[in-house]
């Protein structure tokens, strides 16, 4: 492959003419080029031809595209399922069909907007990398500066009257910190709300799924509970009224209640004819009962294991608490108590039997040192006897 | 006619006396050990060191004993006994971290009893043989120590017992069988817990209880060694006690202070404290990966880390081979130390002999240390 990479009389030439950002350079670190495709395969002519002038002159050739004929110009393989099939057959072939149902492929095509995304705006040219590799623009840690090349950009978004601080929001989002500062790939990137060849906003009724997609039990218990049809009807984003969409914060208990930092009483009130105090209340409570018992028995058991007690079997229990918490904390979700109580009551027994029995190992603790300062003396006796027979001895 | 309640006791005492006497002639016994002396001078103290570790294996014995009694051996059973021992079974944790502890103690005592009679050349002449089944009752209880270790079949316990047979497997000529003997196949597996089980509690203590009858024996046969100096001391300034009770006296006493002691390390630091530890930890997985540190236990550390420092290649031998090589020719000249140092034969001190101690017993130090600092 490499030899025929080296036949090419495109590549002699022009890596001749060019600098080192030159596209001749520059191919060499394309995945196209290291699986054996050359200049000829995309810009068409008879790479055998020593003259540029033959060579433009020559069957196929099809030069340089513009912005416009960018799409057409790469789908000519992409879209092509055979020719696909022998080169990458776990790639799809539907992303022409998918960028123009996307903002950036309609304003392409219907009003011929040349500044929005095309392929090579976020897969680069000539050096276009697999979305494996750590190295390519296409890499999920990479691509949120991809996409904010653009979007974060003020002046170049001026006329298009959207925010420019979805990159800033998201790197402070718990998605942005998992993904950007642990190097989670678990955790989405832009394109894995915004899809990508497709990339357009979800609305608001497909919200749910967009979330959904990871926190399937948020969605399901969402789907079941009164606010499923409350927010349709109100038109509210789905998960986005309480948790925001870009700078989404870690989820904490005190976003549950009627005060402070609650969102309930965002939309509700205490008269507002729902029952959504007394359920916000109640969550609230069993969530913070919960955690202080989680607290007190984790305090208890560390000091049992400090003391050097046996402690596997209560460890895991604790585990079996923290299990119980996670439970409690998506059944919020259900915005009603039955869900909800179960799994805070079974996790506060369970921390309960956590703090018992981690005193008990406490208690067991100081029983060994009475039993051991007891034989110690009694050990010390007999020897203080036996020394004193001794010095009688002589 | 009455009897005096003391007059009966002392009718009652030389009926047994003279019961036993009529048997097994143990007048001659008394008389023996009544005549027998024990010297005193400045190093007396190493006289107790012999003692301590006879003491802790007895502690080894007892213990191991009681906890056969719930040790399942086995890769499903070894793992989850030993952690019913130590959470379900009453003072079942008390008795593995005697266990434990005394195994620990008992190495040291038994390095530090070598070590003084080392230097004090009590290896001399008539202690020969002596001298050689001590040195055998050490290797032996090194080889309890590696057989013990795998038993909880913990992941550390796991991982060192496969560098440990891998080593022997470096071995030439032998080494492959050698390790298949060791392992009972080609890995470590539930088959090696039975080898090690059968090592641990049959084998190892037949051959020890034999080795140490001999070596008491030889002892009471033969006396305290007394310190080079004292051949040339007039017999008005040489100051001897009497073995009974006096000196039996005394050793109770240390024992009973070691036991002290025992009972407080058990009971403070059940899993061990610093590098001398046995946490049960995670069960062993022949399939997961090794913990970032396998370290060997205290007593094998020096061997380990100087086996680590070795080059690859050494004059055309593989580096390891080298160490195991130096290590057996090393462990062959300690043991024959009181037929190779004539000077110690006609009673004097050998200097050569003692720089040979100085430099093991310092190359032990170093490496242990580095051992445990060069991490």
């Amino acid at each position: 492959m490499i030899a025929f990479a080296a036949e090419d009389n495109c590549l002699t030439c022009h890596k001749d003419i060019e600098d080192e950002d030159g596209p001749a350079h520059l191919i060499t670190r394309d995945i196209h080029f290291q699986n054996g495709l050359g200049c000829a395969d995309c810009h068409g002519g008879d790479p055998s031809l020593d003259d540029m002038d033959d060579v433009r002159k020559s069957a196929g050739y099809r030069g340089v595209p513009n912005h416009l004929q960018v799409p057409d110009f790469c789908a000519r393989c992409h879209s092509n399922a055979s020719y696909m099939r022998n080169h990458n057959p776990s790639l799809p072939t539907d992303q022409l069909d998918k960028y123009k149902t996307s903002v950036h492929g309609k304003r392409l095509f219907e009003n011929r907007d040349t500044k929005v995304a095309n392929c090579v705006s976020c897969h680069a040219v000539h050096q276009i990398g697999d979305g494996k590799l750590p190295h390519s623009s296409t890499h999920p840690v990479n691509v949120p500066a991809t996409c904010g090349k653009c979007h974060a950009d003020p002046a170049y978004m001026v006329e298009y009257n959207i925010p420019t601080t979805q990159l800033d929001d998201y790197l402070q989002s718990v998605h942005g910190k998992a993904l950007i500062e642990r190097n989670d790939l678990g955790a989405p990137a832009c394109n894995d709300c915004h899809s990508n060849h497709g990339a357009a906003p979800p609305g608001h009724e497909s919200l749910a799924a967009v979330c959904g997609n990871c926190h399937v039990f948020q969605m399901e218990l969402f789907d079941r509970s009164p606010h499923k049809t409350a927010f349709a009807e109100n038109d509210f984003p789905m998960c986005e009224t309480c948790h925001s969409n870009h700078r989404i914060e870690k989820p904490h208990d005190a976003m549950v209640g009627t005060s402070g930092g609650a969102v309930c009483a965002d939309c509700h009130s205490a008269d507002d004819g729902t029952r959504a105090f007394v359920v916000a209340d109640t969550m609230s409570t069993g969530l913070y009962k919960l955690v202080s018992a989680r607290d007190q028995a984790k305090t208890v058991l560390d000091d049992a294991i400090a003391k050097g007690m046996l402690t596997t079997d209560v460890e895991l229990m604790l585990g079996e608490v923290d299990q119980a918490l996670i439970k409690a904390r998506t059944a919020v979700h259900a915005f009603g108590t039955a869900e909800f109580k179960g799994k805070a009551d079974t996790g506060i027994a369970k921390a309960d039997t956590v703090l018992a029995r981690s005193k008990a190992l406490i208690d067991n603790y100081f029983f060994r040192r009475k039993g051991l300062a007891l034989a110690t003396l009694f050990i010390t006796i007999v020897a203080v006897c036996l020394y004193l027979r001794i010095r009688k001895l002589g | 006619m009455m009897t005096a309640p003391s007059e009966t006791k002392a009718t009652s005492k030389s009926r047994a006396h003279n019961w036993l006497d009529q048997r097994f002639k143990i007048s001659a016994l008394v008389d023996y050990m009544g005549h027998k002396v024990v010297p005193v001078h400045g190093h007396s103290i190493f006289y107790y060191f012999g003692g301590i570790t006879l003491f802790l294996f007895i502690v080894q014995v007892v213990t191991g004993i009681l906890l056969l009694m719930y040790y399942r051996p086995g890769a499903d059973s070894a793992y989850e006994s030993v952690r019913f021992i130590v959470s379900e079974v009453a003072f079942g944790w008390l008795i593995r971290a005697l266990h434990s502890w005394s195994a620990n103690l008992m190495i040291l005592f038994a390095f530090l009893h070598m070590f003084t009679v080392y230097f004090t050349h009590a290896y001399r002449k008539p202690r020969e043989l002596t001298w050689l089944s001590g040195v055998g009752l050490l290797a032996l209880a090194l080889g309890f120590g590696f057989s013990g270790y795998l038993l909880p079949w913990n992941e550390l316990a796991f991982f060192a017992t496969r560098v440990g047979t891998g080593m022997a497997g470096a071995i030439p000529v032998i080494g492959d069988e050698l390790l298949v003997i060791m392992r009972g196949g080609e890995e470590v597996t539930g088959a090696t817990i039975g080898r090690f089980f059968g090592l641990h509690v049959a084998i190892l203590p037949a051959l020890f209880t034999v080795l140490l009858s001999v070596h008491l024996i030889f002892v009471q046969r033969q006396g305290m060694s007394e310190p080079l100096e004292w051949q040339h001391l007039p017999a008005s300034q040489k100051k001897y006690q009497k073995f009974f009770p006096n000196f039996l006296y005394r050793d109770l006493l240390v024992w009973l202070i070691a036991l002290n002691v025992l009972a407080l390390l058990a009971v403070v630091f059940p899993d061990g404290v610093g590098p001398i530890h046995w946490p049960l930890g995670t069960k062993a997985d022949p399939f997961a990966p090794p913990p970032p540190v396998i370290r060997p236990e205290w007593y094998f550390m020096f061997a380990f880390q100087a086996l680590k420092l070795l080059p690859p290649h050494v004059l055309f031998i593989e580096g390891e081979l080298f160490g195991i090589l130096l290590f057996t020719i090393g462990g062959l000249i300690w043991a024959l130390v009181p037929f190779l140092d004539r000077k110690s034969q006609v009673n004097q001190r050998s200097r050569l002999y003692y720089a040979f101690g100085y430099v093991v017993l310092a190359f032990i130090i170093i490496m242990t240390f580095l051992g445990y600092v060069a991490e």
